[in-house]
This record gives structure tokens, sequence and C-alpha cells, in this order.
């Protein structure tokens, strides 16, 4: 595939899977709450077409529009984003650990 | 900067718009049908991965979700007044293979639906088909023809990423434009040039976050990008 071997590089250790939850962590913290409020592209065009009415309520909810009841604007946005990378870092390691369990 | 002072303002005005198809907008019918095509795909995704994942790549399992979830939380700015996030789909499968991906990429969704009530669930099967499987598998495809066309994945890695994840975009935003029109909810001819213009530029978003995050990860710890031809009894593959 390629000519040369490419130097392989190593500048974070064995545990650099703390460094990329690190990463998301910081993007919930720094970014989220910086993120447009602007409709994004699906619901730009269904009001551009007039069918953004068509949209119907949850059929429950547990953490609506990613925010925490009774806490106020970034900080509710801030933990539900939390909650978020938390509850899915957790299940893809354990979907993971189950499927290559044959092989640990 | 100025694009984040005004996504600053923005923000003070409202929370994060997320959303991914809400129940309504798909016909019965046609979310049913999307239900059962991502059914069946997450079933072969998950005997794939289940035959080979490599007890090394699961940390970047939780590591490539955590991520995705995270910046699907950054609307970034497009023009005339819209926002964009990143799928994640080609990311995800350049650094875990298409199948692995893919179940990344149904479980955030997944979590965002149960959870979040971003997306109905009715429509959950078409949201992770739009935003999960298409991009993900279609995009790891396009990505390897055109590393192999290129010169080597170690040379064309950035280029052939960027260009995957731009297409992933417009692949989603096609289906879901399909799936509006087959359900009656809007004609072919407005939502396909309505979807597909607004995504050619979010696709830009895309494309540079993918290439960022890959860039980081080949700046810090390159051998990972080698993860995903993990193979137990076998050294991670060295070029």
């Amino acid at each position: 595939m390629s000519g040369q071997p490419a130097e392989s590089r190593r500048r974070v250790g064995r545990r650099w899977w703390i460094v990329g939850l690190a990463v998301a962590v910081l993007i919930v913290i720094v970014l989220a709450p910086l993120a447009s409020s602007d409709p994004d592209g699906l619901e730009r065009v269904a009001s551009d077409s007039g069918f953004l009415g068509d949209a119907r309520a949850a059929l429950f909810s547990i953490i609506p529009d990613y925010t925490i009841p009774g806490l106020d604007g970034n900080l509710s946005t801030i933990v539900a984003g939390l909650i978020g990378v938390a509850l899915v870092a957790g299940l893809l390691f354990l979907l993971g650990r189950f499927l290559s369990r044959s092989r640990e | 900067m100025s694009a984040i002072a005004a996504a600053a303002t923005q923000a003070a005005t409202g929370q994060p718009p997320e959303m991914h198809a809400p129940d309504g907008f798909l016909s019965v019918p046609v979310a049913a049908g999307m239900w059962l095509v991502t059914i069946v795909v997450l079933a072969i995704a998950i005997r794939r991965v289940d035959r080979t994942l490599d007890p090394r790549a699961v940390p970047m399992m939780g590591v490539a979700g955590a991520f995705i979830f995270a910046a699907q939380m950054f609307n970034f700015q497009v023009a005339g007044g819209t926002s964009g996030h990143l799928l994640g789909g080609v990311l995800a499968a350049i650094l875990l293979g298409p199948w692995a991906g893919t179940l990344v990429m149904a479980c955030v969704i997944a979590v965002q639906a149960l959870i979040f009530q971003d997306g109905g669930l009715v429509a959950m099967g078409a949201n992770i088909f739009n935003m999960g499987i298409v991009g993900t598998l279609g995009g790891f495809y396009l990505y390897r023809v055109l590393t192999g066309v290129l010169g080597g994945e170690e040379r064309a890695r950035m280029p052939a990423a960027a260009i995957a994840a731009w297409a992933s975009v417009v692949a989603g935003a096609v289906c879901m434009a399909v799936e509006l029109a087959v359900s009656g909810t809007t004609p072919l001819q407005l939502a396909l040039p309505a979807m597909v213009g607004v995504h050619v530029v979010i696709g830009i978003g895309e494309a540079l976050i993918t290439v960022a995050a890959l860039s980081f990860i080949a700046a810090t710890r390159s051998d990972l990008l080698r993860l995903r031809d993990a193979r137990v009894n076998r050294a991670i593959p060295t070029t």
C-alpha cells in the first residue's frame, strides 16, 4: 500500500482512551453551549416546505432537548451532554467487550 | 472566531435545536420499512463484529461513540440561518471498520432518541439508516476506493476521508428526501434539491471535523489508525 513504513507516533501511552474521552468531555463543556440554535438542515427544509407541523411529540421524555429541567442554560446543556457521553461510551464499551469476549 | 462569536450570540437566545427526524415526518409504512432494513443491517453488523472484533479495539468503540455524541451537540452555522452538525459515520468506519462503525452510529442515534428525545422512536430505523448506515458503509467503501486510487492509505488518508465524509452527508440527505417523498410528506422535486442543497454545505463541516479528528490521532497515537485491521494472534499492522 505505501512505500515508506510510517513512523508510529506514540505521544500518548496505554491510557490513550482517557485522552479521547477527555476530548469528548471538552467538546461538551466548551463547544456544545456555543452551538448554533438555528434550525438544522432537515428542520430548515421542513419549515420551508411546510411540513414542520407534521412533527409529533415524543411518546415519553427523559432529557428532552439536551436540557435538564431545573438547571439553567449552559449548565443544563453541559450536564445533559456529559450524561450522554458517559452513556454512549459505557454502552459501546460493554457491547465491544461482549462481542470480543471469545478472543479476550 | 467571528463564527464562534455569532454562534455564542445565537446560543443566548435558545437551546440547541437538535433535530433528527421526529415521528410524523414519515408515513408508518415507510418508517416500518426503514426499521426492517436497519434491523437486518445491524444484525449483519453484530455477526461480523462478533467474529472479528479485537479486544484492543474495544476502547476505541467507546471513545469514538463519546466523541461523535459530543460533536453532534455542536451545531455549526451554515449559510442562511441554518445549522448543521457532524454525523461521524465515516470517522467511525475509518477507525473501526464499517461494521463496528455502524454499531457505534446506531448506539449514538439510539441514545439520542431514547434518552434525549432527539429523533422519534418510529422514525429511529430511518434515522439510523440515513445517518448511521448509508454514510458509514457507503462512505467507508468510497474511502477504500479513493485511498486505492490516490496511492495508498498512508498517503491519501486525509483527502479520501474528506471526500467520503462529505459524500456521506449528502447520501444521507438524499435518502431522507426520498423517504419524505415516498411518505407523501413533500414532493421529491421539492425535497431533493432542498435537502441536498443544504447538506452539500453541511458536508464541508463533516469533512473538516473528520480530518481534524484523524489528524489529531495521527499526531498523537498514529498506530491507533491501524487498529481497524487488528486481529487476534496478529500484531497490529505496522504499515
